[in-house]
């Protein structure tokens, strides 16, 4: 295909004149043709299965059980009424915000730890250290499962040495601790990598000017360390808060939001009542009252990474 | 400060990171490895208690391993699941590669809107969208398929890898293109002859993205399909590896090993790529 010479700077360098003119709208034309076919695949995944259900799953709150009649509010203030939506409301904060705090924590301290040792071995314990996270989460529950069985596994074989015995998933605060450390297991080596990366990024001449200026360990972390990560953390904070309110496979093998509704989140409660109940529109609202919260922390996420590309 | 204390503060500072590491490593990797001793145990000996159950078995047994492949559907999940991930990850490079290449190289009206949109969509778990998706499947017919989760698996992929390949794509010098232009190259050919092999990188990432993905994907399944026949792994290790028995558990652990097997082998090769797809994709714009 032969096309007319024209450099990507655009009209304004080049004022079209006569039949050159002609060629190059033609150019343009074709050019933004093909732009648009080839994102149309992209439109057509992300509007008919992403805005489109979201839309016509606002529409779908708003009907009866049977889906034949529009009852407006009726599902949400419904919902607002049993106490076993507020529970789910308070587990899912709770859930979300101990999680996060703890494998920000985690993920901060060990990219650290892993950033001390020489080049060689950062790899290795890197990748033995992500293997949670590599595991699908499904199934690497069930492993946890199984250690939190109350007779035969290996958590209460331990216990039961010191003479103790914990019922890990039927009691309701141990059931809450349990979906939650399984979260914290799962999620702290996302945190480990990102952290590492921006670790790396911190030039090191900040490092030995401060080692020169008689700087300690403590004053460098918060004086340099911080303030580089400081966008890094704030993203991945923010993002992995999204994708712990919204989490549904540990919940769901673990306790499949038992005992007594004390575990669920969102995600397993509208399931429950949606999917295994048959009421689709009352499921539709339950997982509808997510969307506030991912709106505000999506809003935040977009301002930090667009403030990242312009630091950049 | 002397050379010597900082000498013995890196060595003090290193065996601190030792043992801290360790007990990570501890939490880290205690379930996988209880989970691989327990396949390897016979159910008496689970059952029983009999010896140390925090070690390896004195007598392992592969009879939970040869039970899966042959007496339960497993196989079915596995072959289901390979048809599905194939399928999408295709799907998703295709729809995210011609996508990006637009974005990034052929400015258009409201292109700028929709690579934020993309980023945004990336943002939308799957969550708040499967009940709704539970009623679009049903007017495609395809409650109950693996080809539901080919429609729906790429809508989690497509976001993030059509994000992180524009950022590769853009990093791309644009004299290249230019070059290429002038050489008479058509759009086509530029994208397959200099973008994607210089993006190879994240192609890569992008493509482990999506095979995770689809992979490890549970909510989906376990919304839009209920019988054996069409089952992918996740699902069916969890629900029918399950029975009435209590010493299901040698069998389970079997199941939810082999099943975590692949993505576990393609990033103990391809952990690189990946990590540095997710931290530029995560931290450049």
């Amino acid at each position: 295909m032969t096309q007319p010479v024209v450099p990507d700077a655009g009209p304004a360098s080049h004022p079209p004149t006569g039949v050159r003119a002609n060629q190059f709208q033609r150019f343009l034309w074709r050019r933004s043709t093909l732009a648009v076919a080839m994102v149309t695949p992209l439109i057509i995944v992300i509007g008919g299965l992403v805005v489109y259900p979201f839309t016509y799953s606002v529409y779908l709150s708003m009907l009866n059980k049977a889906e034949t009649m529009f009852v407006g509010w009726g599902n949400f203030t419904f919902l607002f009424k049993r106490d076993t939506f507020w529970m789910v409301v308070r587990q899912s904060i709770l859930f979300a915000l101990t999680a996060v705090f703890f494998k920000a924590i985690i993920g901060f301290l060990l990219a650290h730890v892993i950033n001390v040792l020489p080049d060689k071995r950062q790899r290795l314990w890197r990748g033995m250290l992500l293997v949670p996270w590599v595991m699908p989460p499904a199934l690497s529950t069930l492993g946890w499962w199984w250690l939190y069985d109350p007779t035969y596994s290996a958590f209460n074989w331990i216990l039961g040495n010191f003479g103790m015995h914990v019922a890990w998933l039927s009691e309701p605060s141990w059931a809450r601790f349990s979906v939650i450390l399984v979260n914290i297991w799962y999620g702290s080596p996302f945190f480990l990598i990102m952290y590492l990366a921006a670790l790396k990024s911190v030039p090191t001449d900040l490092y030995e000017a401060a080692s020169i200026d008689g700087a300690n360990a403590i004053q460098k972390l918060i004086h340099i360390t911080l303030p580089m990560m400081r966008n890094i953390i704030a993203i991945t904070v923010l993002f992995s808060t999204i994708v712990t309110f919204a989490n549904f496979d540990i919940v769901r093998v673990l306790t499949g939001g038992g005992p007594r509704h004390t575990t669920h989140l969102f995600g397993t409660y509208s399931f429950k009542l949606g999917i295994e109940g048959g009421d689709v529109p009352l499921g539709a609202a339950v997982s509808l009252f997510m969307f506030p919260i991912l709106a505000v922390l999506a809003f935040f996420i977009l301002r930090n990474v667009r403030q990242r590309s312009t630091e950049l | 400060m002397s050379a010597k204390t900082i000498k013995g503060n890196r060595r003090w500072a290193l065996i601190m990171a030792y043992v801290c590491l360790a007990i990570f490593a501890v939490f880290f990797l205690f379930p996988p490895y209880y989970m691989l001793i327990t396949s390897f145990k016979s159910n008496v000996e689970i059952s029983s208690q009999s010896g140390l159950p925090l070690m390896p078995s004195s007598s392992p047994t592969i009879f939970h391993y040869i039970n899966l492949l042959t007496e339960t559907q497993f196989p079915t999940f596995f072959l289901n699941t390979v048809i599905v991930t194939l399928l999408s990850v295709a799907i998703s490079m295709v729809v995210s590669v011609l996508a990006a290449y637009s974005l990034s190289r052929m400015k258009f009206w409201g292109s700028t809107v929709m690579a934020t949109g993309v980023f945004l969509t990336y943002l939308v778990p799957e969550t708040l969208l499967f009940i709704p998706l539970f009623k679009v499947i049903g007017f495609m017919g395809l409650l109950n398929t693996k080809w539901a989760l080919v429609v729906v698996f790429p809508t989690l992929a497509v976001p993030f890898c059509t994000w992180i390949l524009i950022g590769y794509f853009a990093s791309i010098p644009k004299e290249l293109d230019e070059a290429a232009l002038m050489d008479g190259a058509s759009h086509m050919q530029m994208l397959f002859r200099i973008f994607i092999p210089v993006a190879m990188p994240g192609i890569i990432a992008a493509t482990i993205f999506a095979f995770t993905v689809s992979w490890a994907g549970f909510l989906y399944p376990m919304a839009f399909i209920y019988s054996n026949d069409e089952m992918v792994l996740t699902v069916g290790t969890v629900t029918t590896l399950i029975r009435g028995d209590v010493f299901h558990w040698g069998g389970l652990m079997a199941g939810a090993l082999l099943a975590a097997a692949p993505p576990v082998i393609i990033y103990a090769f391809l952990m690189d790529y990946y990590i540095s797809g997710l931290t530029t994709g995560a931290t450049k714009g």
